[in-house]
Order: C-alpha cells, then sequence, then structure tokens
C-alpha cells in the first residue's frame, strides 16, 4: 500500500471525518489519496484558515482537528496556528508535505525546515525519515494531541517517502516510555483540598479552559453547587458554568467583572481547575489575591506553582479529580451558612457594580447593545467564535454563555483573523447549531478570504461584524495610557463590507440604527447560507471595566 | 513592567535587573532521553526560550541503544529549576531528569589544556603539576605542552588556574558528566 494510502487509513481508524486544508506540490500524493478515501476535505483559501478552521472543528467538538499544507510556504502559514493552539491547548494534528529527501537542507523549491521553525510552539514533532514509520507516526500524533494537556502536533512527510510502497499493517497501541501524563490525582491531596474547601470561609472557584478541554463541566458544576460557592471563569473557561446561575460572579481579569475580581483580591481559598494564572488574570502578581491559599487542580505538573505558589497542587484530569473532591467535600458536611458573610459582601459589589455601560437615545448602535441583541436573536444558544479585540471582550461580558463550548476563541495568544475560520471548523462539526462568527473590522480583513470558503463548501456561518473603524483595543489603550495619540489605527471607510460579501456570493447587509438591528441578526440568521451583517456601531467607546496592565484587582477603573 | 500601559521610559539598569535575578547554586541535571532525531535541539531550545543559560552540555550513548543521556549543568535558583525540570518532562523523548545534590553524585569531566612552554624549565614545571594533578602529557612540541585532566569542574578549574601565568594557548573541555553514587541507577 503507498505510505500515503496508510495515512487514510490511520486517520479514519482515529475518527477523522473531515480535514481542512490547501494542497500542493509536495503534499500532491496525500492529496492523491485523499480524493476517494472518504474523508470530508474543506478546500480553504489559505494555510492560516485551515489551521485556524482545525482549530475551531476541534473547539466546538472536542475532537482532534486536522489540518493539512503543503511544503516550504504552505507549511509556514500555518504557523500562526501552530502558536495559537499551543497557547490554548487547542488538539490539533497538522500534516505537512516536505520535499523530497535528497532536497532537504539544499534550499529546495519550496523548502522551509517546518519542524525547525516550529520547535517552540509544538506539544511534539514528527519529521518522519522512513516510509515505515508513517503510521505509527500518525497515531502518536493523535494520541499526544487529545491527552495530557492537548496540543498541536505537526507531522513533516517529505514527498518521496510519502509515496514509497510499505506493508500497512493497522497500529493497535501507541508506546511512548517519555509520555505517561498523570489523571488520577493524588487522593492525600484531594482530601487536604476537601478539608481546606470544608474550613474556608471566602472561597472562590476559579475555572479556566482547562475545564472544558476534559469535557469536565458537568463536574465543574457540581463542585461549586456542592455547597453555595462563588465561580468565576477565565476568558477561555466561559461556558464551563451557566452565567445564568446565582453562584456565578462573571468573568475575571483584565476585562473580567469588578465583583469577580473583587472575589479573588479578598478571598481566602482560590480552587484553581484547568486554570493558568495567565497575566490577563492576575494583574500585578506580587498583589494578586493576597489573602488566599491556594489550591490548583492541572494536567499539566508545569503550571502548578509557575506563577502563583500552590499550597494544595494537584495534577491530574479534572474529570476524574474533581468527582472524588465533591464526594470528600460532601462527606465533611460543611456549615453552608459560614458562607453567608461572604455572600453578602459578594452581593454588595455585584448590586453596587453591575457591567454597565450608557446606552444611546437615539439610534447609535452601541457594541454592548449590539451584543446583547445578538444574544436575543440567538435565545443565547448559538455558538460564538469571536476574533480578538473589543468586541470579544464585549462579547465575553454580555453574551451569557451558559454550556461548554459554546464561546470560541482565540484567548493566550490573541490572533487576530481567528474567527472566521474558526466559525467555518466550527460549523463543519456542529452543523444543526447557529453558528456566528462576531469580528471586528480589523480582525475580520486578515482572513476574509475564507468566506470564499463558506460558499463554496456551503458552511453557512454568519458574520455579525462589530465595525467601529478602528483597531478598537489599541486605539483604547492609546486614548487611555499614551495621551490619546492615535498612531496608525483608524481603518478608514474600505471596504464596501456588504459588495465584498456579494461578490464572494455571500449575502451581505449593513445596520446602522439600533431599531433595524435585532430584525437584521435574525434575517441573517434565517438564511441558508453564509451571511456578512456589517454593524456600524460607536467608534470610541471603551471596553470597561478594566484593571490597566500591571495593576491589582482593587485599581480597577471604569 | 513591559507592559505598553505605562509610558514612562525604562532605563537599562532596570531592565538589566528585572531580567538577571536569576543566580543559585550549581546544577546537574541528568537527562535519559530516547535516542531521537533533533532531541537536543528541542532541549537546548527550550533552555533559550526559557531564559536559562547552559553552562555546559555533555550527551552521548548509554548502555541502551534506543536512549541517550545528557548531562548538563545550569546556574539557578531552586524556583526556577524547578520550572526548568518540569518543562523538560513534557518534551516527548524526555524519559527521566534527575537534578544530582552534590553529595549524591559522582561527577567528571575531561580538559585539554595546550600550555605554551618558552623553555626546559617551565615545562619542568608543568609537568610536575601535571603529575600532582594526576593528568598526562598527551603531546608535546618544541614550545608547549598539551595536558590532559580528569576530575570534577572544581578540580579542572584549579589547574587552569596553575597554568594560566605559562601561557594558556588553548583549552578544551568536555562538559561534566555524572552518575548516582551507589547502587542505584541515575
Amino acid at each position: 500500500m503507498r505510505a500515503v494510502d496508510a495515512i487514510m487509513e490511520c486517520l479514519k481508524a482515529e475518527g477523522v471525518e473531515h480535514v481542512f486544508g490547501i494542497p500542493g506540490g509536495a503534499n500532491l500524493p496525500t492529496y492523491d489519496a485523499l480524493y476517494d478515501a472518504g474523508i470530508r476535505h474543506v478546500q480553504c483559501r489559505h494555510e492560516q484558515g485551515a489551521g485556524h478552521a482545525a482549530e475551531g472543528y476541534a473547539k466546538a467538538s472536542g475532537k482532534v482537528g486536522v489540518a493539512l499544507a503543503t511544503s516550504g510556504p504552505g507549511a509556514t502559514n500555518l504557523v500562526t496556528c501552530i502558536a495559537d493552539a499551543v497557547m490554548d491547548s487547542v488538539p490539533t494534528v497538522f500534516l505537512t508535505g516536505q520535499v523530497r529527501t535528497e532536497l532537504i537542507g539544499t534550499d529546495g523549491f519550496q523548502e522551509a525546515d517546518i519542524s525547525g521553525i516550529t520547535m517552540p510552539i509544538v506539544k511534539h514533532s514528527i519529521l518522519i525519515q522512513a516510509p515505515r514509520d508513517i503510521p505509527r507516526a500518525i497515531h502518536e500524533a493523535f494520541h499526544i494531541a487529545r491527552t495530557g494537556r492537548p496540543g498541536p502536533v505537526l507531522v513533516d512527510i517529505p514527498q518521496d517517502l510519502s509515496r514509497a510502497d510499505i506493508p500497512y499493517e493497522p497500529v493497535a497501541s501507541v508506546r511512548l516510555p517519555g509520555y505517561q501524563p498523570t489523571t488520577e490525582g493524588n487522593a492525600k491531596q484531594i482530601r487536604l483540598a476537601a478539608k481546606a474547601l470544608a474550613n474556608s470561609r471566602r472561597p472562590v472557584i476559579y475555572g479556566g479552559g482547562g475545564v472544558i478541554n476534559a469535557d469536565a463541566a458537568k463536574e465543574f458544576r457540581e463542585l461549586c453547587v456542592s455547597d453555595v460557592f462563588p465561580v468565576t471563569c477565565t476568558l477561555m473557561g466561559l461556558g464551563a458554568f451557566p452565567a445564568d446561575d446565582v453562584q456565578w460572579l462573571g468573568m475575571l481579569g483584565m476585562h473580567g467583572t469588578r465583583t469577580a475580581n473583587y472575589a479573588m483580591d479578598e478571598a481566602d481559598l482560590i480552587v484553581a481547575i484547568g486554570a493558568r494564572f495567565d497575566d490577563r488574570v492576575t494583574g500585578k502578581l506580587t498583589e494578586f489575591a493576597p489573602r488566599a491559599k491556594f489550591i490548583h487542580i492541572d494536567i499539566d505538573p508545569a503550571e502548578i506553582s509557575k506563577n502563583v505558589p500552590a499550597h494544595i497542587p494537584i495534577v491530574g484530569d479534572a474529570k476524574r479529580i474533581l468527582p472524588k473532591l465533591t464526594a470528600e467535600y460532601r462527606a465533611l458536611g460543611a456549615d453552608r451558612s459560614r458562607l453567608d458573610a461572604w455572600w453578602q459582601r459578594i452581593r454588595g459589589w455585584q448590586e453596587k457594580y453591575p457591567l454597565r455601560y450608557d446606552d444611546a437615545d437615539d439610534g447609535e448602535i452601541k457594541p454592548q447593545y449590539m451584543i446583547q441583541a445578538m444574544y436575543e436573536a440567538t435565545d443565547g444558544r448559538a455558538i460564538v467564535s469571536s476574533d480578538v479585540g473589543q468586541h470579544q471582550m464585549w462579547a465575553a461580558q454580555y453574551y451569557g454563555f451558559t454550556r461548554p463550548r459554546q464561546w470560541i476563541n482565540s484567548g493566550g495568544l490573541g490572533t487576530m483573523g481567528f474567527g472566521l475560520p474558526s466559525a467555518m471548523g466550527a460549523k463543519v462539526a456542529r452543523p444543526d447549531e447557529d453558528v456566528v462568527c462576531l469580528a471586528g473590522d480589523g480582525s475580520l480583513i486578515m482572513t476574509v478570504q475564507e468566506l470564499a470558503t463558506c460558499v463554496t463548501e456551503q458552511i453557512p456561518v454568519k458574520v455579525f461584524l462589530m465595525n467601529n473603524g478602528y483597531l478598537g483595543m489599541v486605539r483604547q489603550w492609546q486614548e487611555l495610557f499614551w495621551d490619546r495619540r492615535y498612531s496608525h489605527v483608524e481603518m478608514g471607510a474600505s471596504p464596501d463590507w456588504v459588495k465584498l460579501a456579494d461578490a464572494f456570493g455571500a449575502l451581505g447587509m449593513r445596520v446602522t440604527d439600533k431599531g433595524e438591528l435585532g430584525e437584521a441578526l435574525k434575517t441573517a440568521l434565517s438564511e441558508d447560507g453564509p451571511v456578512l451583517v456589517d454593524v456600524h456601531v460607536t467608534k470610541e467607546e471603551n471596553c470597561y471595566p478594566m484593571i490597566p496592565a500591571g495593576q491589582a484587582a482593587r485599581d480597577m477603573v471604569g | 513592567m513591559g507592559e505598553p500601559g505605562t509610558k514612562e521610559v525604562l532605563n537599562l539598569e532596570e531592565l538589566q535587573a528585572s531580567g538577571g535575578v536569576r543566580t543559585g547554586r550549581r546544577h546537574v541535571l541528568s537527562i535519559l532521553v530516547e535516542n531521537k532525531p533533533g532531541v537536543l535541539a528541542r532541549i537546548a531550545g527550550l533552555f533559550a526560550r526559557r531564559g536559562f543559560n547552559i553552562d555546559s552540555l555533555a550527551v552521548g550513548p548509554t548502555d541502551e541503544a534506543s536512549m541517550s543521556r545528557i548531562t548538563l549543568t545550569v546556574d539557578g535558583a531552586t524556583h526556577p529549576i524547578d520550572q526548568v525540570t518540569k518543562q523538560l518532562h513534557k518534551l516527548i523523548h524526555v524519559i527521566k531528569i534527575r537534578d544530582l545534590e552534590p553529595d549524591e553524585r559522582v561527577a567528571r569531566e575531561l580538559a585539554l589544556f595546550k600550555v605554551s612552554c618558552q623553555d626546559g624549565e617551565s615545562r619542568a614545571q608543568v609537568m610536575q603539576f601535571t603529575e600532582i594533578f594526576r593528568g598526562s602529557v598527551v603531546d608535546v612540541s618544541k614550545r608547549s605542552v598539551t595536558v590532559e585532566i580528569t576530575g570534577t569542574d572544581d578540580k579542572v578549574e584549579a589547574f587552569e588556574d596553575m597554568v594560566r601565568p605559562f601561557g594558556l594557548i588553548e583549552m578544551v573541555r568536555t562538559g561534566e558528566v555524572a552518575v548516582a553514587r551507589g547502587r542505584g541507577a541515575t
């Protein structure tokens, strides 16, 4: 069997139904095998689109996302996606073609050392050196991508080796002596954690993207409601706990709610689950949660005590640890009323500092209003894939996510241009759900070519464009911290987004009046094909509240 | 610091102070790895991007063909070392890491010194030092002696101090290799 045909067998054995990519010289053999392999291939318009689509697919489904690219520029176009996937722990496999083995190292046509280039940003990478190794390498890649702390794995396959005839036998299991993720969690530590929870007077549970990656939202919720624990989540963790629950404090961090940040500041015990104390969460590290002890549950031991020293570290899979912790905690029969005073304090903040903005009295569309209108139009049920910037933060604040994998965005790397292709991938994974791409005008144009993919491949993504004519978040920082010297943040009037959508064969709509917004969004959702709604919002609106960079929670402004 | 939220100009001393406070005792890490292509590049790359300097590095085969042993010495305070070993563990090809404490390791390094000897007297002195350090002369020319010294890095450095006044033409060191003391495997 040709090695490339063996690759198809391996992909099918791994349960792969969809892949995203672009063919080229060095991966011609792979594409020949793909021709009648029975796997749906989404032909993207740029490899970055394919890579983010694979990420969106993975984030929406929990399955491994797969992207294909040729050697050289095809492979280097994936670099941003790989970096994005490693930062947000997205299970992905990238299959790149490489030049023929005899050309490697000779600066051959379309040669780039992609395994070298991506070494700092992959979970693992495999450069194929013998055709017989290919099936095992593919299975290893999937195993590494989806287990432990998920992440991107690159498999680089020289073109000549992929054409080789190999004896193919299905690979039953992979054996990696250096890779044995801890999953169960230390029983003694779990007991200690339960006791600490029972003794706490001002606890906060702080969930991150790891809860969603572990498919542990249910177990997370059970722990939270095993008592009246106040709950906050990071940007990546939104949806792990329903935003309409009374125990929900809102998102924490730079643009989180005052309540969530103040609660962290005054907490005596913080339970971090699948979260990594990113600088966007902690603000000034030396003043972060100064009164708290930390229980840190994470599958990656390197995250424990990386930024904040953990008093009770528990390494393992949240899905396995949380039920044990909940059971241990319940068995202690802690007195719920001990948290009354804490809740009184929290309710006080919630009353005094709700999320708020000054709505316009005329037809002007405030960006926050747009998110609320989007929530109404979708009944709060849509999968929202966001780009990066102010609109992302407003969505995180105002679209109350209630279930995991409903909110898809680029958190760690903050990749502008992520939204549209990842929405495309999410829609492929979840065709029966409404998938909305919430974009900014600065972000959307970075990968707008994927509208062509949506039209051609019939992927009816709805793009809701929050158009303020600025690189809004940068403008906000220039306004607040750099004396309003607006250096190169204005986007000007171009393009005409309605005509652009039309040119791609999608439906374009424009809304400039608040009164028409709700209807327009509903119309867009009811259309069969992809739609771009260009919504003109307030040009200079700032995203508040905010912890100014490098400051502490109690320094929040706005 | 380094956040664009603050407009203040940072002076160079501040930048250096924030980046360079990583001093502590010297650690000898013994790393067992799968003998796979690129494994050394992954480890070196990891050190580079996490901001650690490798003081010395020695790589070689082990008693098992599929494994290699990397002995790496690094200067650092306890906390960052902890982070580095954890990050190293995340590399798929890294099987085992041991931070060998000074009293639980036997460490050796080989060094070659090419020393200038203008006359018979200085040659005699260098050869005498070589004997004291239990080294051996491996090459000699009219105006130089090449000496091989084996030992801990302290011993190598002590020898260097002794011969430097004669004129040290060249010094080449392998970097330390180490094994755990006693019956147990490193």
